[in-house]
């Protein structure tokens, strides 16, 4: 029986792993098929897609539309149980830009753009973690983000080059799923062949765009998308992905084959209860849970790693929600995969006489280099877009089928941008299902319309609305970063998080180049820009947290006094200590982070389950 | 529903398909009218934070409804204004958008109760000035009389000084009225949403539509 009570835990497992989303999720595949017996600490319910998934759910079938509200932060059908920019039960603490410095207010903003909080912390409380309501954008870093600062002096340098990861990044791709193209861009690397699965057709507005922005020099390309175009072959894929192994073949092949490819409906939010799309729920755990090899525990808030009288981990304390018990569970070997904030709480909460600054920090620096990414968005809308005859232009439901890489590199190193890292362009369009609000903009370009004329009005502005977000680098400082808060504990008495964010001029910098980009491609295309484009990056600019790509929190690295990790993801001070969710990032490129930590987790495995062997751990 | 609702509706600020940029929210103060106590607190529960997803909801179903009869006669009234029937689709009442404007103002959230205020005093003035100007309630009001007092107040940016609260309460309105709509199987039909249905292929855009953009 794989979920199981903490009643029935075996008295001791070989690894354990806190958190089930990218990280966890990926852990427990490598390990769990790679035969040793694995634990699953899980702080939310136990939760299944292919029976939850609100797939069809039309807006007007939801309260209130399906609008955001203050239980449901993206919509009521979202797939976030429990969570959002707050959740019950936990709070966090942060400075707002409103409040004198240094003082900290608990969180209970529930919108992200416009609020005085300093961070804004997503999380969720459900089996899969954030797996189940990403965005499935799945991008390479590619060899300079590896090494930024040997480029331009600023941030830090990753331990390694892009090839070291390059394989792992194979494995992902070809287990998940990734549909996109082998453009041969600068800095976007392409993949084997065979690897990506072929892209869908762009939206009409998507090509409307690529046409005009070429003239503009900015180049418009399929997405990387974790979403299955067409079935894979799960014989062929993991007879690559576990040569020699026919039992680990046997179970990933049949976790790929249950799975269905993309039917081009129904938002991708919500998660998929087809299995299309890359969840931790529908793609890691099946077949970690078939091998016999893992056992989860849900409602199991973990609030500190246990250490042994040899100083190594011994295991972890965890509050059961269920029964309100703290309960301890052995292991030879801990891996926390609970997203970078939550395991840099972990560890800063696990203090001892021998570790009195939390364990795995005696560098200092768990907390440390929090990150997000820049982001800024403008919407357009583009009168050649209006009145085109009905079809059906949804794809993958909310997923972007193009995107903008990154095209300024030879601008950016002459220094004549002002600012030193790069964004790529999200774009959202075509003719999808309206909801709560989606068709706001009515009211302003029909100057107050109502009546016959108003429905004529709506048939003819429906799908001319492009809206571009950008995504970009933010490079880690010192004014950034996470701690435990003296005074708060959550409702499982486990201290909390408090939060400091600071943007520098280069990210601010960067956000105002967006909104001037976004507005030339619009005006590109003959269209207006709805709403007001900012020169003052700081009015453009998300809040930090807002993208919800917390990294950073415990930097792997080379030195062992400055860093937490090592290149393996291995802490300094504990050897058989590893984190495998955002927390090691050095630098947080313009690609979204959770590709990269599929690939990390997958090495970070392969290298534990090495060391085992050798019997180092 | 303010507008500058919608990115907070979506992941971020878009993983729908189009927003309602800041050019209008400026239009939108909070509080249309003077505070007025008819609006009493509406008493139901939230949802709370892991509701059932894979369910058919009812207004009414999940908190009490708000709407005397009188007054849902005005709603309706000024839903077929907004949006009456024609030869492409119902009109906004035919397809329970009243119930849904009810559902909207008596929900226990703050957004909501903020709307229940304009929405209320909305309606009361609306039938006040129906009364001074022709001597009826609104919805008694021919096609005609209900047009003059709407041209008052449907474009806030044009309404006068003594509209301006009116006319913010319609801006308001319309958009909960287009929400409504649009959102129903005949509004997605009538603007021309074909989707959320599976396919074995994404399919090719029309020719007509390609060669229309320079595409072909």
């Amino acid at each position: 029986m794989p979920f199981v009570a903490s009643s029935k835990t075996r008295p001791e497992y070989d690894v354990i792993i806190v958190g089930s989303g990218a990280g966890g999720g990926t852990s427990a595949y490598v390990l769990a098929l790679s035969g040793v017996k694995v634990l699953m600490l899980e702080a939310g319910r136990n939760y299944d897609p292919v029976k939850e998934t609100p797939m069809f759910q039309t807006p007007g079938q939801a309260p209130l539309r399906a609008a955001s509200t203050p239980d449901k932060h993206f919509g009521f059908h979202d797939a976030t149980v429990d969570g959002g920019w707050t959740s019950p039960g936990e709070p966090y603490m942060t400075r707002r830009s409103d409040k004198p410095a240094d003082t900290f207010h608990e969180a209970k903003d529930h919108v992200a753009f416009g609020t005085k909080q300093e961070w804004i912390w997503w999380r969720t409380r459900m089996l899969g973690g954030r797996t189940n309501h990403w965005g499935r954008i799945s991008l390479r870093m590619g060899p300079y983000d590896f090494k930024p600062r040997s480029r331009d002096g600023l941030g830090l340098d990753w331990p390694f080059t892009y090839e070291e990861l390059a394989p792992y990044y194979d494995k992902v791709e070809s287990l998940v799923g990734v549909w996109g193209t082998n453009e041969g861009l600068e800095n976007t690397p392409d993949s084997p062949n065979n690897t990506l699965l072929p892209a869908p057709r762009p939206r009409v507005p998507e090509m409307y765009l690529k046409k005009h922005a070429a003239k503009l020099g900015i180049p418009v390309i399929p997405s990387h998308m974790a979403i299955m175009s067409r079935k894979m072959n799960g014989a062929r894929i993991a007879k690559a992905l576990h040569p020699g192994d026919a039992n680990a073949q046997k179970l990933s092949a049949d976790g790929i084959n249950a799975r269905q490819a993309c039917f081009w409906a129904t938002p991708c939010g919500r998660g998929c209860n087809i299995k299309a799309n890359y969840q931790s729920t529908t793609v890691n755990l099946p077949p970690a849970l078939a091998s016999g090899n893992l056992d989860i525990v849900t409602d199991a808030m973990v609030r500190e790693v246990s250490v042994g009288a040899d100083g190594k981990a011994a295991g972890v304390h965890y509050v059961d929600k269920k029964t309100r018990q703290d309960v301890h569970v052995k292991g030879r070997i801990v891996i926390l995969a609970a997203s970078g904030c939550e395991s840099a709480r972990i560890l800063l909460n696990s203090r001892s006489a021998r570790f009195p600054d939390g364990l795995a920090n005696s560098s200092g620096k768990v907390g440390r280099y929090l990150m997000d990414t820049v982001g800024a968005g403008l919407t357009g809308q583009i009168p050649a877009l209006e009145n085109l005859p009905v079809f059906n232009d949804e794809g993958a439901g909310g997923s972007m089928h193009s995107y903008v890489p990154w095209w300024l590199y030879k601008e950016q190193l002459a220094g004549k941008l002002g600012f030193a890292r790069g964004y790529h362009i999200e774009i959202s369009t075509g003719r999808q299902m309206p909801g709560a609000g989606s068709l706001g903009f009515l009211d302003s370009v029909t100057q107050g319309a109502y009546g016959k004329r108003y429905k004529e009005e709506a048939r003819r502005y429906y799908g001319s609305t492009i809206h571009l977000a950008g995504r970009g680098e933010m490079i880690p400082n010192d004014d950034s970063f996470c701690e435990i808060d003296p005074d708060r504990k959550d409702a499982w008495g486990i201290p909390v998080l408090r939060f400091k964010f600071k943007w520098s001029d280069h990210e601010t910098k960067q956000a105002a180049h967006m909104h001037a980009t976004f507005r030339s491609m619009i005006e590109g295309m003959g269209g207006r820009v709805l709403g007001t484009p900012q020169t003052d990056g700081n009015k453009a600019i998300y809040p930090g947290g807002g993208i919800i790509h917390e990294v950073g929190t415990t930097c792997m690295g080379a030195d062992p006094k400055a860093t937490v990790l090592n290149p393996f993801c291995q802490a300094w001070d504990v050897k058989n200590l590893f984190v495998a969710d955002g927390g090691p990032f050095v630098s947080n490129a313009d690609k979204n982070p959770t590709l990269s930590i599929m690939a990390l987790a997958w090495r970070t495995c392969d290298h534990v389950m090495a060391e085992m062997k050798k019997g180092n751990i | 529903m303010n507008i500058t609702e919608f990115p907070r509706i979506s992941r971020r600020e878009a993983i729908q398909w189009v927003i309602a940029a800041g050019a209008s929210a400026a239009l939108m103060p909070s509080q249309a009218f003077a505070a007025d106590a008819s609006a009493a607190a509406p008493s139901g529960k939230p949802y709370g934070t892991d509701p059932l997803l894979n369910h058919t909801y009812h207004p009414g179903e999940l908190w009490p409804l708000t709407l005397g009869p009188d007054q849902r006669g005005t709603v309706v009234a000024l839903c077929d204004l907004i949006i009456p029937a024609d030869d492409r689709s119902p009109s906004a009442s035919a397809v329970g958008v009243p119930d849904f404007i009810d559902e909207w103002i008596s929900a226990p959230y703050a957004q909501q109760a903020a709307d229940r205020a304009v929405v209320l005093d909305g309606l009361k003035w609306i039938d006040a000035e129906s009364g001074r100007r022709f001597g009826r309630p609104f919805a008694g009001l021919d096609a005609t009389q209900q047009t003059r007092i709407a041209d008052d107040i449907a474009w806030l940016p044009k309404a006068k000084p003594e509209h301006q609260s009116a006319a913010t309460f319609f801006a308001l309105f319309r958009n909960l009225v287009t929400t409504g709509f649009y959102t129903t199987p005949a509004g997605m039909k009538d603007i021309g949403f074909i989707g959320n249905v599976a396919l074995a292929k994404f399919p090719d855009p029309p020719k007509e539509a390609l060669a229309k953009l320079g595409l072909s």
